[in-house]
């Protein structure tokens, strides 16, 4: 599938400031100083991803109509969850910052109604069978432990910024450990998860299997085309492995080890976790990009393409 | 709206007859010509409107929207049988359980209740590409001019228009078939020409497995008589050694600009190692 720049920073963007959004909203981080540093931030970051997923659609003045298919569309649910989830958000923000009001359900339920936004995004690729490595039950975990690490992260640089400290170290390197190992597993199932997964194949889709070996011999035309572009991207793969390493590095080990030595320094803690941040999402992004690169659509089949 | 009808009151479709497509692509060029040139004077200029779009028709690189596209395909049966090669047209099936309309979010994307073609609301279209990934046949091209998605729409601004005449009212690609390898009907009546057709030469349906109960059939090629082979003829496989349209595609496209700079930094990182 074509690694599109406006859906890898949406989808990590968006998910690490809903994150954001979901451990404020749980009650993490303490005092005014702290909210004014960290719900703007959750906010802006939330923003500039959901801005940039506008960019890939060919017709954007047209976005305020994914708001009507809630009921059959996943992509459109994501959309009002997202509108839902930053609009109790901000009242909650606004009761908390200006009214001195931190109300506790509040929080819960734009924490719930976030939670509920990451799942929806993951359900536009974990829904289509078309895609076998997306169509995977792990494909929910990944962006769920993706979005949840990245707030944990930014949650601890505004407390950090502020002063003081939002999250435990201990929980920082859990969520580092355990969303590595998510990564690993949803890794693991999509390198068997090729086509023959869903038992599509050149036999299945031109129904002529049965009659032996099916080989393309003419493609339809000569030059490339919106299918072969969108859903038979090919460029990077053999640069996977050296990509998945870069990915793991910033997003998890250096994360990793500066969250450790920001435990022991007395100052620049805030400069370490910022770096940690930004590390972190860069690697995130490099990993979404392989998502995006290294999946294989069963339409790729009619032109003996993978 | 992007929920699935019932059960649609016919379920038009096409079947094609893989056994008598001599892949002349008349069918692709008539579907590309009524699609971009119609719409006019037929009071269904809201379904049919927009002109498919080419992008350097003329030039080094050209490509563009297209709602059929024969393919080729090359059958070896083996153990001595002759070799077959077989045309292969492939639009939209307007499938019962069409999963390029549930995931649509504008609601642009709708399966017609009563005759179960599959349409796009171009009006309504924000051009998300989301329908194209859930569809797995490649049956639906985003125009790039236009910014909404494509699809065959069955001629539904040929075949109910009683302006025209009666022999004319089917998708432009049955008309203009030379071979008669393509039949329009209703398959879910089971005495209509298509169905019988369907019925008695084994209609198939395309990728089965993924659940979307096509409504056009593919009526198998039938295999070639082993009598048509010549007893003895030149080794050709040795002549190609490196194998055939089939095996290229496991080479990667070189990349350029940004992501060849990306490539290139990635193959250094490796040489590090």
């Amino acid at each position: 599938m074509h690694p599109a720049p406006s859906l890898i920073v949406f989808t990590v963007l968006s998910g690490l400031g809903l994150g954001m959004l979901f451990c404020i909203g749980l009650g993490f981080g303490e005092g005014h100083l702290f909210g004014w540093v960290a719900v703007p931030l959750a906010l802006l970051i939330t923003a500039v991803g959901g801005a940039a997923s506008t960019l890939h659609l060919a017709r954007p003045s047209r976005a305020w109509r994914a708001f009507s298919q809630w009921r059959s569309s996943w992509l459109s649910r994501e959309a009002c969850l997202m509108v839902a989830t930053v609009a109790v958000f901000l009242f909650y923000a606004a009761l908390w910052l200006l009214a001195d009001m931190r109300l506790a359900f509040l929080g819960w339920l734009a924490a719930l109604l976030a939670a509920g936004t990451v799942y929806a995004t993951a359900m536009i690729y974990a829904q289509l069978a078309t895609v076998p490595r997306w169509s995977l039950a792990p494909t929910r975990g990944l962006f769920l432990a993706a979005a949840l690490l990245g707030g944990l992260i930014a949650t601890e640089f505004a407390a950090r910024l502020a002063g003081g400290s939002a999250v435990p170290t201990l929980w920082l390197l859990a969520a580092l450990v355990a969303t590595a190992i998510v990564f690993v597993a949803w890794q693991t199932a999509a390198a068997g998860a090729n086509r023959r997964a869903a038992g599509s194949d050149m036999g299945t889709a031109t129904g002529l299997g049965r009659l032996g070996r099916i080989s393309a011999f003419e493609a339809p035309h000569t030059g490339s085309n919106y299918l072969l572009d969108e859903m038979a991207f090919r460029v990077g793969r053999k640069r996977a492995w050296q990509l998945r390493s870069l990915g793991a590095a910033l997003g998890f080990g250096l994360p990793l080890l500066l969250t450790v030595l920001a435990a022991v320094m007395p100052i620049g803690t805030g400069f370490l976790l910022l770096v940690a941040l930004v590390a972190h999402a860069a690697g995130m992004m490099a990993l979404r990009w392989l998502f995006f690169a290294e999946a294989e659509h069963v339409q790729a089949l009619y032109y003996g393409l993978r | 709206m992007t929920s699935l009808p019932e059960r649609p009151k016919k379920r038009l479709g096409l079947v094609i007859d893989l056994d008598i497509c001599v892949g002349c692509h008349a069918c692709a060029v008539a579907c590309k010509a009524w699609n971009t040139q119609s719409g006019g004077g037929t009071g269904l200029e809201d379904i049919a409107s927009v002109p498919l779009s080419d992008q350097e028709p003329y030039g080094a690189e050209p490509s563009g929207t297209w709602l059929n596209r024969i393919h080729s395909y090359e059958i070896s049966p083996g153990a001595g049988a002759p070799a077959q090669l077989v045309h292969f047209p492939k639009s939209c099936l307007h499938c019962d359980n069409a999963p390029c309309v549930t995931v649509c979010p504008t609601g642009a994307s709708y399966k017609r209740v009563e005759d179960g073609i599959v349409l796009v609301n171009e009006d309504a279209c924000m051009g998300c590409g989301l329908c194209a990934w859930a569809c797995p046949y490649g049956a639906r091209e985003l125009d790039r001019a236009a910014g909404v998605m494509k699809k065959c729409t069955l001629c539904v601004d040929r075949i109910y228009d009683e302006a025209l005449p009666e022999e004319d009212r089917v998708p432009a690609c049955v008309r203009a078939c030379p071979a008669g390898a393509r039949a329009f009907g209703d398959l879910s009546d089971p005495e209509s020409e298509a169905s019988r057709l369907s019925a008695a030469r084994g209609g198939m349906d395309l990728m089965p497995e993924q659940g979307t109960k096509p409504v056009n059939r593919y009526l198998p090629p039938r295999p070639r008589d082993a009598a048509a082979m010549p007893a003895e003829g030149p080794d050709l496989a040795a002549l190609c050694q490196h194998g055939g349209a089939g095996e290229a595609g496991d080479a990667e496209p070189g990349a350029a600009g940004f992501l060849g700079w990306v490539d290139r930094a990635l193959a250094r990182l490796e040489g590090a190692n």
